[in-house]
């Protein structure tokens, strides 16, 4: 017994000399979506630099917003930006500036269940906002039916399918339906989690495909990597321009392009519904968080260390796990406010 | 613990007739006290979880007061929040489920214990021990999976076919909601009713059946006017440690009750439960009126929970004076 709890002592010893021996551990926390992505890039990172480790939990959007501006973890990630009172309650808990630095993008897709019809629908932001305020009620309404000729829709009723749980998904879908229609905005809004006027909820992606799969002449939204993967039929959608897009990685990218031009400072730009003729309208940066003022230099290095390279080679494993890299200018304009994390 | 409780009494008469460092010694007041402050900690966990709910949920206590109960707008843009569909949600689910499972978990039981042959008896109780123990969110797959299209499908439409005069089965048939969500609460619960009825059937002491069948009665009567009866108290204690756990069930409702905060009389409605919306929203929950409330959700469920313990106390009282057995369960 004593043998075995000194051999304990011993290993427990050595384990202490390993870390202090210097593998520097950085703790973020935040959203679901960019998961494997970041998990990627920060088993990447850490192969690069074994001395620095990136622990990352996926707690969800929310979670990553509370735990940064509580002061529990290192960075925090989400996908819908701080707004202005949350970087309020940072500032004044930390006396300093929280900064957004998006990483990757994604895109959220219409998805639905018609028995009888196997065509990719067109759908216009009037369609989407009347379907999820409950006004356009059955399939072959004008609103959808003059857009999808030659598709026959049935006179069903349409059974809306939502995110139950808050989810940086459902914050760029309302975001866009609250950009498109007035109604919308004032009745719904755009967050995380919203007063939903009709409709069924899902439990996550998988969630809402189970439902949409499950009842017929249901719609419903996902991420695009998701339906890509799982192979979901969904909808084109409208953009600002006029044309009907498919949902793509290089659709939002140009989305993303779009909107670069009117990038602002603080990288809190929401690209719904974004100008140019490519663009994929349901598109959005996801962010990481990062205090402006980190005291211990060691780990201010660390994560100005791994931004830059997330910057610059971190993008290539961006298309092989689905997500669209972000575009030059936005790369280059993040890079010049590293130097604002102090 | 069942060591704790046969050290304390064993120590007690001597303890007077010796010095507490003779006892120390002998270790009889370390056990004493160590196992003190493990039973102590019970005390201290659930002071603790109801200071936590209490000071957590401060902001909507303030903003919304009794208003928390009584409206039903669940709005995270607005910051709106009241808490009814979700308390009516959790106690619809859970009656349909006690509906289902307590004439199922007890006939089980009765079989089990009295009727069948004891071998056989032994084998279900392996399988209804593993019932129990499968985890929560299996069962909820299996609710989306075989539960809801069954339901929408085959039991609903039925349903509205044959009492669709009733409100209680009105609407279009999802597959979704209440009634689906009370099924696989029952199916989880059943287990438990099973397992513990049947412990307590089986603690039945032997004369009393005896004696029934010396009077002359069959072995079914003897089973259903002496035995039942005798263990009523047992039996009851079991429906409500089953309750406690449909009221509390979280993934598995979440993944069939369709998650949408409204009150409706049919229970082919989708609709929500308080343990379902804390575990859905929770995680991604921006704003501190927002998470507090959810947090005061908590205390809703704790509140409830507490009430219906203490009904179940009441009930089992009562049951026990008007004379059966007692000393039992």
């Amino acid at each position: 017994m004593k043998r075995i709890a000194g051999i304990f002592l011993v290993g427990l010893g050595l384990a202490g000399i390993l870390v202090a021996q210097g593998v520097l551990s950085l703790t973020g926390a935040g959203a679901t979506f960019p998961f494997p992505m970041y998990s990627k890039w920060f088993d990447e990172y850490h192969k690069k630099n074994p001395n620095v480790q990136i622990n990352y939990q996926s707690i969800g959007s929310g979670g990553g917003i509370r735990q940064v501006t509580e002061g529990t973890v290192d960075f925090g990630a989400t996908d819908g930006p701080m707004n202005d009172e949350q970087l309020k309650a940072f500032q004044e808990k930390h006396a300093c500036a929280v900064l957004h630095f998006p990483t990757v993008l994604g895109a959220v897709v219409p998805t639905y269940n018609i028995p009888g019809v196997a065509a990719s629908l067109n759908f216009t932001p009037e369609a989407l906002a009347g379907i999820y305020l409950g006004k356009v009620t059955k399939w072959n309404d004008p609103l959808i039916a003059d857009l999808n000729k030659g598709v026959k829709l049935p006179a069903d009723d349409i059974v809306v399918v939502h995110r139950a749980e808050s989810s940086g998904t459902t914050y760029v879908w309302t975001d866009f339906l609250s950009k498109v229609s007035e109604e919308w905005k004032n009745q719904v809004g755009r967050a995380t989690a919203v007063k939903w006027p009709v409709g069924l909820g899902g439990q996550g992606n998988e969630g809402v495909t189970g439902t949409v799969k499950n009842i017929p002449d249901s719609i419903g939204y996902v991420e695009l990597i998701y339906a890509e993967s799982n192979k979901i039929p969904y909808g084109n959608v409208r953009n600002a321009a006029g044309v009907f897009v498919k949902a793509s990685l290089a659709g939002v990218t140009a989305a993303a392009a779009g909107a670069a031009k009117s990038m602002p400072d603080d990288f809190r730009v929401s690209i719904t519904n974004a100008p140019g003729k490519e663009a994929y309208p349901i598109s959005s940066f996801t962010w990481l968080l990062i205090p402006s003022k980190i005291s211990d230099a060691a780990k201010r290095d660390a994560i100005k260390g791994f931004l830059s390279w997330m910057l610059s080679d971190g993008q290539n494993y961006a298309e092989a796990l689905s997500y669209a890299r972000l575009p030059k200018e936005v790369v280059a304009k993040e890079k010049k406010a590293l130097s604002n994390i102090q | 613990m069942a060591t704790t409780t046969t050290i304390v009494p064993s120590g007690g008469p001597v303890a007077g007739s010796r010095s507490f460092l003779s006892r120390l010694r002998d270790g009889d007041e370390i056990a004493r006290l160590i196992t003190f402050l493990f039973a102590a900690s019970v005390v201290l966990i659930t002071a603790l979880l109801v200071y936590e709910l209490w000071q957590g949920s401060a902001l909507p206590r303030h903003r919304f007061g009794l208003n928390f109960f009584r409206t039903s707008v669940w709005d995270p843009v607005f910051d709106q929040f009241g808490a009814l569909p979700f308390i009516y949600g959790t106690l619809v689910t859970s009656a349909v489920a006690l509906l289902i499972a307590v004439p199922l978990g007890i006939g089980a039981a009765i079989f089990l214990a009295e009727l069948a042959p004891l071998r056989l008896s032994d084998t279900l109780e392996f399988f209804i021990d593993l019932l129990a123990a499968v985890p929560s969110v299996i069962y909820g797959l299996l609710g989306i999976f075989i539960v809801v299209p069954l339901m929408r499908n085959g039991i609903q439409p039925q349903l509205k076919q044959y009492l669709g005069f009733l409100p209680l089965f009105k609407g279009p048939a999802y597959g979704l909601g209440f009634l689906t969500a009370g099924v696989v609460l029952a199916i989880m619960i059943i287990p438990y009713i099973i397992s513990v009825s049947r412990e307590i059937l089986l603690s039945v002491p032997r004369d009393q059946r005896e004696a029934a069948l010396a009077l002359g009665s069959t072995r079914w009567e003897s089973t259903w006017k002496i035995v039942v009866p005798f263990a009523r108290t047992g039996i009851i204690g079991s429906v409500f440690l089953a309750l406690a756990r449909a009221l509390g069930e979280t993934m598995a409702v979440t993944m069939v009750i369709g998650n949408t905060p409204v009150i409706s009389p049919s229970l082919l409605s989708p609709g929500d439960s308080i343990a379902s919306v804390i575990a859905s929203q929770f995680k991604e929950a921006t704003g501190e009126l927002y998470t507090q409330s959810l947090i005061e959700l908590g205390l809703v469920l704790f509140l409830l929970t507490f009430i219906l313990n203490g009904l179940a106390r009441l009930m089992i009282v009562i049951t026990s004076q008007r004379g059966s057995g007692t000393g039992l369960a």
